[in-house]
């Protein structure tokens, strides 16, 4: 039972829901919305690993014959790799921090009974998984999935003559994307809604923890972005349709004319890139705010510069959209803006060292627990500064030169975005699965899980930087062809052996979710000890969170270790002892 | 923004739900406005660009511009009253529900209030205001073709049709709202539920407008 | 457990930074002008970043393994920041940040902001699905016109870019399907696509640029060492990027010239 301080509200808008389809399919309830797109990336990332997994054998035993693919073509190897980048962004990092436990547990930190608009969360979902479902049907059409990248950049992606999967596969994955993007839209009108206009008494903005911080402003950074990308995919759905020419100009492909005249491939970058860069700031945010929360709760000390923290934030946020031509470097586009745009994102890895001072400033003179959230969040701030190093690099346009489109890149955002969002997810599952199933999961398979993964991701995309140093080029699906790249294939091989191992330790993750949701061990309340809000309900929370009350807000979120206290931490709803302030 | 004119009939308790509710949906509706936006500002840039941008010829290795300005049907500025003046029916039924929830004691009287005859006329004004509005972009969109501008012959039609059916799909979702709003004043008992849907339908109602009138400044000037 | 996570981060990072200082795998030989320049900011940027790297995983391994739980005998300190300190990071951090690019500016400019001299030899790059052709414009010193009705791929040379034998220009316009290039000369190159959006990249030179339908982008670099130097695409334009691939070969200025005679020959 909690203690601290709580008071009557009214009975919560709608009553809790009888029956499986209201209960379980199209729920109001944000938690269950939360577990759904939660179980949608779990599915999506299986997918996207196995995908990535073809591509490996493919390219070190490029004529080897799977059971039941049979060979893997040189366009399916493309294909594999396009799907693998839209469904790993799209559907798993764009998905499960931010739709999934952000939807779960936004309302709960904050002191709400509920999202702010439960239906429309509720079809943001459903909208979302018709995108994976559409998504995943460009496999099975005629011409099967598009092999043009998950940039899409055209003409390669709007003309059905330029390669097999750019019929209707490509239609498919337009549409796809497009209604991705309304589902993410709706998203992000609840999430900012509700954390503007449903903060519990004395929950100020500043007293928010850091994760309802990241969701708030990777919800804002959504807002504005999406909406672009509909545009460009609207265009781009003209293109290949209705013959208009947004983004083609005159071409011919294999001497036949195509059609068109007059458009500009470069649009569709600009277009693409303003949605693009914030994007992968939507996809790192909500494991940034979690990784303050981890880092806090298991040192026992408050988040070393609450209001820095903040402030980088939202100036990750801003900046993010003033960088997008760091894509562009070697496009086509004005040098000019090339420097102007190099200039901004040497500024942006400001912010985002300040965050990684902090949270070595957190852990410096703390009381570190090694729990398994734990782990994944030092494994966060390890990956995140591995990948942000190579950043540097590519910022500048002259290092750009050599490195664009090599292999530098793809080791640089796999482990920047890929891995230490990925990190963050399974951070956020391990730490919040006690609250949500009352059972803890297994620490034994989270450790192996641990260090199958930290070592694995670090062995297979730490190399890829030093193959893009000696000039590997990016989405070639075979390394036989260029003469240089032949001194590199034992790299290459090293890669691929590593990700075998790598991805077949994901499956102790995958059986310890399972197994733990019937036979974990039982969990309190609060079994981390740890101050926010979703700690102080019942486990998992009843159908409006607080049990017809609400929380009284006294203090911030971080309150660990106050001296005087009697316990290490006090929970947000507890007055803290005025000589502290 | 105060939002009613009399509370004597309201009790305290309600009234606060009442303007919780109203500022929550406005807010809500606010944000995703900023949403749709975007795309807008999307497609101007896209306009912007295209107009001003230089393609190669290949036949002469030299860099041309093809942007030619397109008439606008005369049809388009006509249409364009229409859906001003169905702002001005949308905005009424938006206060006359205000007024007329706050004069009964509506909590507790359902299914009835004074003047929802005359809230429905409104909207259903607004409703046929707006369908005029959709019939008569197509029709222009068939004067378009008549004169030999289809949605690919030019880089000007292109834009033409794109802005035309964008802001057109997103009218025909208010119609929807309008139909929603209609069916909420007829049958919904919460005085307060006919207060909040009315009055986020007729903003973004309102909203339609606007856009409307930017659209077409964006045509009709930005050539 | 603090002390496992500290030998696994710090030998991850030594093992990393030493295959980077070892220069195992590495740039190739730079072969241009600009490439020492590249090749220089390229090591300052990578020994600055490089000190960054180990010392923030070095940190991080050892707080792991310093201050971890050890019962009751360790107390964790109550502190919510330190406001001095945050400035002065972030000064330093943007002061490195940013004074690294402003570096590098000169040489981007160098390579960018101005035009190829007068006087450079012209090479016309076009790149199709999946092959580049180089067309030169032969002693006129001006290229023909092209027309895209004209496009045959499957006859290669002058044929695939659809050259126009019409035009008087263009009747001294040669295409081959290797570059060359004379040593020491500044090289134009224009940069055309005629499907889908390629790049060009040699490697050794240094030198990247999209190729891109509808513009033609001209760009310059001068090769420095004669040599074979391979070319391949970096930008994914098909199921036959892989293989898009060419050569340029820098030879001495008598060896070009006597090439371009001989391609001059064989088109009477």
């Amino acid at each position: 039972m909690a203690t601290g301080e709580f008071a009557a509200y009214g009975a919560h808008a709608h009553a809790a829901p009888q029956g499986f389809i209201r209960k379980w399919v199209f729920s109001l309830d944000h938690k269950v919305i939360g577990l759904q797109y939660y179980f949608l990336a779990l599915t999506a990332v299986f997918v996207g690993m196995f995908l990535s997994l073809l591509m490996r054998i493919h390219l070190i035993w490029p004529s080897v014959s799977l059971p039941l693919f049979g060979e893997i073509k040189p366009e399916a190897y493309l294909s594999l790799l396009t799907m693998h980048g839209t469904i790993m962004v799209f559907f798993v990092l764009t998905t499960a921090p931010q739709g999934g436990f952000g939807n779960y547990f936004l309302p709960i930190q904050i002191g709400a009974a509920d999202m702010a608009f439960p239906v429309i969360n509720m079809l943001s979902f459903w909208v979302t998984f018709l995108a994976y479902i559409v998504m995943l049907s460009a496999f099975f059409v005629t011409g099967g999935a598009p092999l043009h990248g998950w940039t899409g950049y055209p003409p390669l992606s709007a003309l059905p003559s330029a390669g097999p999967g750019e019929g209707l596969g490509a239609d498919l994955w337009v549409t796809s994307i497009a209604l991705f993007c309304i589902g993410a839209l709706m998203s992000a009108l609840n999430f900012i809604t509700t954390t503007l206009d449903m903060r519990a008494r004395g929950m100020s903005l500043m007293r928010m923890p850091l994760t309802c911080w990241a969701w708030f402003i990777t919800a804002i950074l959504g807002l504005l972005a999406f909406g672009v990308l509909l545009a460009a995919g609207i265009l781009l759905l003209l293109d290949r349709n209705a013959g208009t020419s947004f983004f083609v100009p005159l071409v011919t492909v294999n001497g036949q004319l195509a059609g068109h005249k007059g458009g500009s491939p470069l649009l569709w970058q600009h277009l693409f890139w303003f949605f693009g860069h914030p994007e992968v700031y939507i996809a790192i945010l909500p494991a940034m705010g979690l990784c303050s929360q981890l880092v806090s709760v298991f040192s026992r000390k408050p988040i070393f510069g609450y209001k820095a923290m903040v402030y980088a934030m939202l100036s990750i946020g801003i900046m993010g959209f003033m960088v997008w031509g760091h894509h562009m470097f070697m496009s086509g586009m004005s040098p000019y803006s090339g420097f102007a745009f190099s200039v901004m994102t040497m500024a942006i890895g400001v912010p985002s060292a300040i965050k990684t001072f902090n949270w070595l400033g957190t852990l410096w003179g703390g009381k570190i627990r090694f729990s398994s959230p734990m782990l994944f969040a030092i494994g966060f701030v390890s990956l995140f500064v591995s990948g942000g190093i190579s950043g540097p690099f590519l910022a500048q346009p002259v290092l750009d030169i050599p490195l664009h489109d090599t292999y530098f890149v793809t080791g640089h955002f796999h482990l920047i975005m890929g891995v230490a969002s990925i990190f963050g997810i399974f951070a956020a599952t391990y730490y919040w699965f006690p609250k949500m199933f009352g059972r803890l999961m297994n620490e034994s398979l989270a450790r192996w899980h641990f260090w199958f993964s930290f070592v694995g991701t670090y062995a297979i995309f730490m190399p890829m930087h030093y193959l893009g140093m000696a000039g590997h080029p990016r989405r070639y699906s075979q390394l036989t062809e260029v003469g240089y790249l032949h001194s590199l294939l034992p790299l290459q091989k090293f890669i691929t052996y590593v990700a075998f191992i790598t991805i077949a330790g994901q499956f102790i993750f995958l059986f310890n979710l399972f197994w733990s949701m019937k036979f974990g061990k039982k969990a309190s309340d609060n079994p981390w000890e740890a101050t926010t809000l979703e700690w102080t309900t019942a486990t998992p929370p009843p159908h409006d969170n607080f049990a017809g009350r609400t929380p009284v807000i006294h203090h911030g979120p971080y309150e660990y270790s106050v001296p005087g206290e009697p316990r290490d931490y006090v929970m947000q709803t507890d007055p803290l002892p005025v000589a502290v302030r | 923004m105060t939002i009613l004119t009399s509370a004597e009939n309201f009790s305290h308790g309600d009234l606060q739900q009442l303007e919780m509710r109203l500022r929550r949906a406005r807010l809500g509706l606010g944000v995703g406005v900023v949403g749709i936006v975007m795309v807008f500002v999307s497609f101007t840039s896209a306009y912007i660009v295209r107009q001003g941008l230089p393609t190669l010829d290949p036949r002469t290795n030299t860099l041309v511009r093809d942007w030619f300005p397109l008439p606008l049907p005369a049809l388009l500025f006509f249409n364009t009253g229409l859906l001003l003046i169905s702002s001005v029916t949308m905005e009424l039924a938006r206060r006359q529900v205000a007024h007329f929830t706050t004069a009964t004691r509506a909590a507790s009287t359902p299914n009835v209030f004074a003047g929802r005859e005359g809230t429905i006329l409104w909207l259903a004004l607004t409703a046929v205001l707006g369908l005029s509005f959709l019939k008569g972009q197509w029709t222009v969109w068939r004067e378009m073709e008549a004169s030999g501008f289809y949605v690919a012959s030019s880089p000007g039609s292109s834009f033409v049709y794109l802005l035309t059916g964008t802001h057109g799909v997103h009218l025909l979702g208010g119609i929807f709202a309008l139909l929603a709003a209609g069916a909420t004043v007829l049958f919904r008992r919460p005085a307060e539920s006919r207060v909040v849907v009315l009055d986020v339908t007729a903003w973004y109602w309102h909203f339609m407008t606007l856009l409307w009138a930017y659209i077409l400044c964006l045509l009709e000037f930005a050539r | 457990m603090g002390l496992v996570l500290l030998i696994i981060i710090w030998l991850i990072t030594l093992i990393s930074t030493y295959f980077f200082i070892a220069k195992t795998w590495w740039l190739p030989v730079g072969a241009s002008a600009a490439a020492a320049g590249i090749d220089h900011y390229f090591s300052v940027t990578f020994i600055l970043m490089g000190i960054v790297f180990v010392a923030a995983q070095g940190i991080l391994g050892y707080f792991a393994w310093k201050y971890r739980d050890r019962g009751s005998s360790s107390v964790a300190r109550y502190s919510h920041g330190n406001n001095r300190l945050e400035i002065a990071w972030t000064v330093l951090t943007f002061i490195l940040f940013v004074g690294l690019n402003l570096m590098s500016s000169s040489i981007w400019a160098s390579e960018r902001f101005r035009p190829a001299q007068p006087g450079a030899v012209q090479v016309e790059v076009t790149g199709m699905q999946f092959q580049w052709y180089f067309r030169y414009p032969g002693p006129d010193g001006k290229f023909g016109a092209t027309k895209p009705e004209l496009i045959d791929p499957s006859t290669g040379g002058e044929g695939a870019v659809g050259l126009d034998a019409t035009d008087p220009v263009s009747k001294d316009d040669f295409v081959t399907g290797t570059m060359y290039l004379p040593v020491g000369r500044e090289a134009e190159v224009i940069l055309r696509a005629q499907d889908v959006i390629h790049s060009f990249f040699v490697p050794g030179m240094r030198f990247k640029q999209d190729a891109v339908p509808g513009l033609a982008i001209h760009m310059h670099f001068t090769p420095i060492s004669t040599g074979d130097y391979e070319i391949v695409c970096a930008e994914l334009c098909g199921l036959g990027h892989y293989k898009m691939h060419g050569m340029l070969k820098v030879v001495s200025q008598q060896e070009f010239d006597a090439w371009l005679a001989a391609r001059e020959s064989e088109k009477q």
